[in-house]
């Protein structure tokens, strides 16, 4: 009895996994995959320019900025770096893994509180005491711009800040998560991270001598497998349907005149 | 000839098997000095991470022994209806992504969870607590004892408990006295899958308890976040977290061992 049902059971395994792998098959299509690395907070935008791409279809690994860096130097080779920051990508340049680094984007760092919440109305309300807050983890680029933002503050307002920190995330990703669920009451994350959010949060501007420059910077990836396309996209960011994406995510374009970094 | 091509493919097979499961295990070790490993212990970062991880795991695998045993007891003995489903229920948590997990546990116990409102009325937080690092690890890693338990007990003779009430033990009594005994050594592997797995834990920890030093972030939460900015350093703690989980695989089953010897027969 037992026999040939469990050969049934083996056999419905197979089926599903030669279905799945079927499925995973079909997405291809025939056109060559760019594969690009890019910070989490690019989600959004990325994700409608890639629809819009034609040169090649496109595949997104959204991370930490700094995850993603390490896994180049420890080899990986996707096609296209976008980065949160402009220090990774111009480390990595240095270092020879990546074609010349271009800016393509400037973003802006908020207090993000859920939508009708009223414990936090400014950077001050941050040290009240029993207030809690995500940040970024020291090492990606969204933590290094709130300890930034941190820095400027009268020591004891920082120390009383640092002291509500309740989570510091791998990513933007992570702080959102923290904030759409209720865990915490404020977050630092970008203006577009609340424009993404659909409504579910609300952003309390910083004072904008406090304001980080957060410029996103791009670049192809040296041995990337499909360096025509690669320079075809971050063309795309800097003006094209990819401008156009980041723009309608809230993203701003970088002052006119900039160099590359 | 025939008959010689079947064991060597069994062997081909094992090697395969043995070298593509052992090899990133070696690569750490030999990437990583020495001093390396050494120096990783002297981080108060990383020996934060450990600490945590090893309260947390241990206070995890008390609750999962506690009312484990005698859940997976209950399963293995009684037959009743539902009892199929409910056994696959216990052990969906096995085969979830730790994000779905994660997920799953903040739409139960989260600010906004089913039993949020609930629990916060009766001043319990979970969320970015400790406390929640435990229930994430409860919730994960229950399943692989509850699993072994079922095994073991179910592996135990019926005669025995039986001559053991004949004699007026009563049920409590050869639960602890004979069955528990009995079923040890499954019990004592159920335990060490349980708290490799607890050790280990990443996404629903990181999606249900958030990352902070010395509150929630556990040993492989401090790996991932060194991972960027220190890869040595990573290595140096992931080389630590492998000899942990070794020293506690190998000394659960050594104990095992003497329980097995010592059980009567």
């Amino acid at each position: 009895m037992t026999g040939p049902r469990r050969g049934a059971g083996m056999w419905a395994v197979v089926a599903v996994a030669v279905f799945a792998s079927l499925l995973g098959g079909c997405g291809g299509g025939g056109k060559s995959v760019l594969r690009v690395s890019a910070a989490s907070s690019l989600g959004l935008a990325f994700a409608a320019y890639g629809r819009q791409f034609r040169p090649a279809s496109t595949s997104f690994s959204f991370a930490g900025s700094d995850q993603l860096a390490a896994q180049i130097r420890e080899g990986a080779r996707p096609d296209v770096f976008a980065s949160a920051n402009e220090a990774l990508p111009d480390q990595l340049y240095a270092a020879g893994a990546l074609e010349r680094p271009v800016v393509f984007a400037v973003n802006r760092l908020v207090i993000a509180v859920p939508a009708g919440s009223h414990t936090v109305r400014s950077l001050a309300d941050l040290a009240k005491p029993g207030v809690t807050i995500a940040a970024g983890s020291p090492s990606v680029p969204v933590g290094t711009y709130t300890r930034k933002v941190l820095a400027g503050l009268p020591s004891g307002q920082r120390t009383a800040t640092l002291a509500n920190v309740r989570s510091e995330e791998p990513d933007v990703a992570g702080i959102v998560g923290k904030l759409t669920e209720g865990a915490v009451d404020a977050g630092f994350v970008y203006v577009t991270d609340v424009q993404g959010a659909r409504g579910a949060l609300t952003a309390v501007e910083l004072p904008a001598s406090l304001r980080p420059r957060v410029a996103y910077a791009a670049g192809v990836v040296r041995g990337a497998p499909h360096p025509a396309q690669a320079r075809a996209f971050i063309r795309g960011l800097l003006g094209g349907v990819g401008r156009a994406a980041l723009l309608r995510a809230g993203f701003e374009a970088p002052p006119a005149g900039q160099p590359g970094t | 000839m025939r008959g010689r091509a079947f064991p060597m493919l069994l062997t081909a097979a094992l090697a395969l098997a043995l070298a593509f499961l052992a090899l990133p295990i070696v690569a750490i070790f030999v990437d990583v000095a020495p001093g390396r490993v050494l120096s990783s212990l002297g981080d108060p970062e990383a020996t934060d991470a450990l600490r945590l991880s090893l309260e947390t795991t241990a206070i995890a695998m008390a609750v999962i022994v506690v009312v484990g045993t005698p859940a997976a007891y209950l399963l293995a003995t009684r037959s009743f209806p539902g009892r199929a489903v409910l056994v696959t229920v216990v052990e969906l948590p096995l085969v979830l992504p730790p994000a779905v997990a994660g997920i799953g546990l903040l739409a139960a116990l989260g600010p906004k969870g089913i039993l949020g409102p609930a629990l916060a009325d009766s001043g319990i937080q979970l969320v970015l607590q400790t406390a929640g690092v435990v229930v994430a690890l409860t919730f994960v890693a229950a399943p692989f004892y509850l699993r072994q338990g079922q095994a073991a007990f179910g592996g135990v003779e019926p005669t025995l408990a039986d001559a053991s009430r004949t004699l007026g033990a009563g049920e409590a009594r050869t639960f602890a006295r004979v069955v528990v005994p009995l079923a040890m050594p499954g019990l004592l592997a159920g335990l060490a899958l349980a708290w490799g797995r607890a050790l280990g834990e990443f996404g629903a920890t990181l999606m249900f308890a958030g990352s902070f030093r010395g509150v929630t972030q556990t040993a492989p939460l401090a790996i991932y976040d060194r991972f960027a900015t220190d890869f040595p350093g990573a290595l140096g703690l992931s080389a630590v977290l492998v000899a942990v989980s070794a020293a506690l695989l190998m000394s659960v089953k050594l104990l095992a061992g003497q329980a097995g010897f010592r059980a009567p027969r």
